[in-house]
């Protein structure tokens, strides 16, 4: 008989996280190389940068420098892998997607090394790198890989919708006895365009007589512009090369959020790493060999923006740009775009991203987000919550846990497992970060804890909590990108929308309350691509990431990510009126 | 590098063993409740393969109690990651792509089906629509949506519950896919009952099913009969949905009784006769040779079988004298054996129904070309068999014959075509033959048919819907709209204060 019953010997999948794993001492950098046609290659110029530990200050390595001939070359590589017939264009969709998943089982092969990489090169703690940038990086390309092959076109029932077409004599006669009644949209709207055309160019020389002469004629002309018997059909077909500039604060995750939407649709890519942190991305080079990617479908520029990343966006064989960065440089990147030809571009911004408190909220919850949405990644994120606002019956309050919070973030070595926060990315960034602080003091916002740089070593700054901030300081204007808590304190719902949406960024926004409505209500009423609600940094794959305003233009992620990395082709075909 | 090449044709395994035979509930096995058995026939060689427990009603609840039990809310597989279903389901492909020697040589054994056909078809058409289902997984998206007033509304496809699953023995294990491929990307729990002609590769895969690691409860597969199990199945009170592959004869008594019962979702994949127009200005060859396919593949059991083949006039003395010659090529004999084209019809009563229907063409009139007959003294084997001038009242013109008969007919015009191709209660598939893009569309717009191929024949893809007009089904297998036919969608309006846009 039965045997027992619900035994779970393989029940669930492990949804754990394997046992804390341990960074690879001493791992040496084997890719430091321009990558292209699935080959090594060194700069034209002859040049190399080195990239820098910004926990040691110590030089990693050198890489080589990529410059315009180099991304010539690249832009070549990867045109010729788009050219019609080539193998990359006559895949089958479902492999492309099996390709992805084949990337994403070296990822997770090469975990350690990779998160390894990430912390070097970076200074992020290696438990994060680990835990934050390579899962988001494998679940990024598996589930593009998904849908490769859902990228899915229509058929459209075009042309037989308006049947009173059929003859230009019914046509006239139906519209006279009520010009603008039963009318479908189309035909309404190129009507009008005659109309005005008229009134501008010929109503000063005809008289009215006239006017309906031509109008009927030019109504005849229209009717043998609308088909009746036509086949409509789109295509979502790749755009083509696409190139990709991503920032070092997340160095490979930027990559995979890029990468894996250009190939999943097809296209194929030329991509620029940030300066200060180019390994990741070449080792990245290595996996797309090894899985068997044609060569020419992804090549790896390192360099410099003002030469290699200028190159891209300004490359007249580029058609499309995608950029994760400062605002200031993506309006660059965009202008060059436009300069030069036109290319699709999207933009990944800057933020200066409000997280609203209410007294309703529960606020233990409430300070653990807004400490981790702010001081994560040493504040170095574009979603950064670094205008806290809280509702003035729990500001005291929220103020004095915050603080407690702050005080208690480990700093520290990045390789050590108990560290939270490590160095900022680079001496400018420091520079920038402290000078910041100090004007936050001078304009007169009260500094509860830290305040300064830690006084031993490098590149390392205090976990910085700012109360009493008004909206006029520039702490709570610009972005600071650096563990640099400001606080404010709002009266009302009404009050907090108006000065939340009162910056030209959009890029996310949080809410912390427990009533329906009010969640609800500022949900749409905050100006931003992303709103969380008692949640932060809450990212997911699945869901479309962007900014509003100056904050980006277009979406990565998510099925609107595919959008972005498709041209949308429609194709009619007119039918013989004779067939039934 | 383009699509990876077919992978080269392996031997079938020598001494295939058969692991698997008894009922799969809750990742465990089960004897029958009733404690009877039933044997398993190679139809090649009419001998018993094994003997497999036979399930009936109690087994049948026994089995949706269990898929009650693991959809509970709260329940392992209702609060699992949607991407980590996709990541079981391409786990299951994996361990099919692993024993696909196994499964491709069982399926031969058990179905008379060429192995190569089981190797090359079936198999790799099973894995790459796993695969395809697994991507699904994370992407049933709902809606958000600006209803009027102070509202905001927005939907969730969420799964339906507890689905039955009843498979027909012509592709065992491919339908077997199709089934719970979308059903578990949506996060249903399922019962299948295989055909008793053909249940051990189902019962293989329930083991890859327990090696995956899905949840206990998820899958669970009751082999039996129709009367029992699958009469059980389709109208059981607790099974929310039922999803049926087979003829349209027994479709009509699962919908009935999904109504008696309680109204539970139903989707049909039947019965066709299903139209093949050869236009004069068609590349000939091409046309003789998917028409031959569209008809002969798998021994004529295939419910997209092309039976009704109307040829233009002018071409259709030529078309005729191709397509004898290419049926009398035909190598029949055991379908393990390498070299041959057409192995058994998959039973006796099968075998039989196809004879007498061949009986019924020569008695009404149309000419037998070649073929006509049985053919051995073992084994469920029939001749190919090409019939020409039918006429569109005779039975092999009308009557799904489910067998390797090929009627040819001739036609005059395009609109004499469209409608006698469109005067059956059938509507499943269609192909089309001609150079000509105007008559291509338009013929492909007129017939009525849910899958229509222009110039090839019988091509099916998991990216693509599949599925009947009329008495040809109800509902779609794969494709987007594969997987939403295992959704329930749900609106939720929420008062607010106050919209904005």
């Amino acid at each position: 008989m039965a045997t027992t019953n619900g035994a779970v010997e393989n029940g669930q999948p492990d949804g754990k996280p394997p046992a804390l794993p341990r960074p690879i001492r001493n791992l040496e950098v084997k890719f430091t190389k321009i990558f292209i046609n699935n080959s090594w290659h060194e700069s034209k110029s002859g040049k190399k940068f080195a990239t820098y530990n910004p926990s040691t200050l110590e030089k990693i390595c050198e890489v080589e420098e990529g410059d315009k001939p180099d991304v010539d070359k690249a832009v070549e590589a990867a045109q010729a892998a788009f050219q019609r017939d080539s193998p990359w264009r006559q895949l089958d969709a479902l492999r492309r997607g099996q390709l992805l998943h084949q990337l994403a089982d070296l990822l997770e092969r090469d975990r350690a090394i990779l998160a390894t990489l990430e912390t070097m090169d970076t200074g992020k703690p290696f438990l994060h790198a680990f835990f934050m940038d390579l899962e988001g990086c494998i679940k990024t390309f598996r589930y593009f890989a998904g849908w490769a092959d859902k990228i899915q076109g229509r058929t459209i029932p075009a042309g037989n919708s308006i049947p009173a077409l059929s003859s230009g004599h019914v046509f006239v006669q139906q519209i006279r006895p009520g010009i603008f009644a039963d009318f479908s949209i189309p035909v309404f709207v190129v009507f009008f365009f005659f109309f005005f055309f008229f009134f501008f160019f010929f109503f000063f020389f005809f008289f009215f007589f006239f006017f309906f002469f031509f109008f009927f004629f030019h109504v005849k002309f229209l009717f043998v512009c609308v088909y009746n018997n036509v086949v409509c059909f789109t295509r979502h077909e790749p755009i083509g090369v696409c190139g990709a500039i991503t920032p070092w604060n997340f160095p490979l995750l930027m990559l995979a959020w890029k990468l894996a939407p250009a190939l999943c649709c097809g296209n194929t890519v030329v991509l620029k790493p940030a300066e200060q942190t180019p390994l990741t991305a070449l080792y990245l080079g290595s996996l797309i060999k090894e899985v068997g990617f044609p060569p020419g479908v992804v090549n790896i520029v390192p360099g410099f923006g003002p030469t290699v990343g200028a190159a891209i966006s300004s490359h007249p064989q580029i058609n499309k740009i995608a950029f994760t960065g400062s605002t200031e440089v993506g309006k660059l990147v965009k202008e060059a775009a436009s300069r030069s030809n036109l290319k699709r571009v999207t933009l990944e911004l800057g933020g200066k991203n409000p997280c609203i408190v209410c007294a309703d909220a529960d606020l233990d919850l409430a300070v653990e987000c807004a400490h981790q949405g702010v001081f994560f990644n040493q504040g170095q994120c574009c979603t950064a919550a670094s205008r806290v606002f809280v509702e003035e019956q729990v500001y005291g309050e929220f103020v004095r846990r915050s603080v407690e919070y702050a005080k208690k973030r480990p700093v520290g070595d990045p390789f050590d497992a108990k560290t939270e926060q490590g160095p900022q990315i680079d001496q400018k960034q420091f520079d920038k970060i402290l000078e910041l602080i100090e004007s936050g003091k001078k304009e007169g916002a009260k500094l509860e804890c830290g305040g300064s740089a830690m006084e031993d070593r490098g590149l390392f700054i205090k976990p910085t909590v700012f109360s009493d901030v008004t909206d006029n300081m520039r702490i709570a204007k610009e972005e600071i990108f650096g563990p640099v808590q400001p606080i404010l304190k709002f009266k009302n719902l009404e009050e907090v929308i108006k000065r939340a949406n009162s910056t030209d960024y959009g890029l996310t926004a949080a809410v912390f309350t427990k009533n329906l409505d009010k969640a609800l209500k500022l949900a749409s009423a905050l100006e931003s691509g992303t709103v969380w609600i008692n949640c932060y940094n809450a990212f997911y794959t699945h869901a479309p990431f962007g900014g509003f305003k100056m904050s980006g233009n277009g979406r990565e992620l998510g099925e609107y990510a595919l959008a972005e990395y498709t041209e949308v082709k429609t194709v009619t075909i007119k039918l013989n009126d004779k067939n039934p | 590098m383009s699509s990876p090449a077919q992978p080269e044709i392996p031997a079938p395994l020598a001494n295939l063993k058969i692991q698997y035979t008894k009922i799969f509930i809750n990742n465990e096995w089960h004897d029958s409740v009733s404690g009877k058995k039933f044997p398993v026939i190679n139809p090649a060689t009419e001998e018993v393969i094994c003997h497999v427990e036979e399930g009936d009603k109690a087994d049948v609840d026994k089995a949706v109690k269990a898929a009650r039990q693991a959809f509970q809310i709260g329940s392992t597989w209702r609060t699992l990651d949607a991407s980590e279903r996709g990541r079981l389901l391409n786990k299951l492909a994996d361990l099919m792509e692993r024993d696909r020697l196994l499964l491709a040589t069982m399926e031969a054994l058990n179905g008379g089906k060429v192995f190569a056909n089981a190797y090359l078809a079936d198999l790799g058409g099973c894995i790459k629509a796993l695969k395809y289902c697994a991507g699904w997984a994370d992407k049933i998206h709902g809606q958000t949506i600006p209803s009027d007033g102070d509202i905001f509304t927005y939907t969730r496809r969420e799964p339906i519950g507890v689905c039955g699953q009843i498979i027909p023995w012509n592709f065992p294990l491919l339908m077997f896919i199709w089934k719970i491929g979308p059903a578990l990307a949506c996060g249903n729990t399922v019962i299948v009952k295989p055909a008793e002609q053909t249940p051990l590769t189902a019962l293989h895969m329930a083991s890859l099913v327990k090696e995956a690691g899905f949840p206990p409860g998820v899958v669970n597969i009751v082999p039996g009969y129709g009367p029992t199990a699958g009469a059980a199945i389709s109208s059981h009170m607790d099974i929310d949905k039922v999803a049926f592959t087979g003829s349209t004869q027994v479709g009509k008594l699962i919908k009935e009784a999904a109504g008696k019962s309680n109204l539970k979702r139903v989707t049909l994949e039947l019965g066709g006769k299903s139209p093949c127009i050869v236009f004069a200005d068609a590349d000939l060859n091409m046309a003789v040779e998917f028409a031959h396919h569209g008809v002969f593949y798998h021994q004529g059991q295939c419910c997209v079988a092309a039976s009704r083949i109307f040829v233009e006039e002018s071409v259709y003395d030529e078309f005729v004298k191709r397509s004898v010659e290419r049926a009398k090529k035909y190598v029949l004999g055991n379908p393990l054996t390498a070299g041959i084209n057409q192995g058994p019809q998959i039973d006796k009563e099968q075998h039989d129904k196809i004879l007498d229907l061949i009986e019924s063409g020569k008695k009404e009139g149309a000419k037998l070309e070649c073929g006509g007959g049985r053919w051995g003294n073992k084994g469920f084997f029939v001749q190919p068999t090409v019939f020409t001038n039918v006429s569109d009242e005779m039975r092999i013109a009308k009557e799904e014959i489910f067998g390797p008969v090929q009627q040819i007919m001739k036609f005059k015009t395009i609109d004499d075509v469209i409608k006698r191709a469109n005067n059956t209660s059938y509507g499943l598939a269609a192909g089309v033959f001609t150079k000509d893009l105007d008559k291509a569309v338009t013929v492909s717009s007129a017939l009525q048919a849910g899958v229509v191929w222009v110039n090839c024949y019988m091509v099916l893809s998991a990216q693509c819907p599949f599925g009947g007009f009329k008495m040809s089904g109800n509902g779609r297998e794969l494709g987007e709209h594969g997987i939403y036919e295992y959704t329930e969608l749900k609106t939720v309006a929420m008062k607010i204060s106050q919209k904005n846009s």
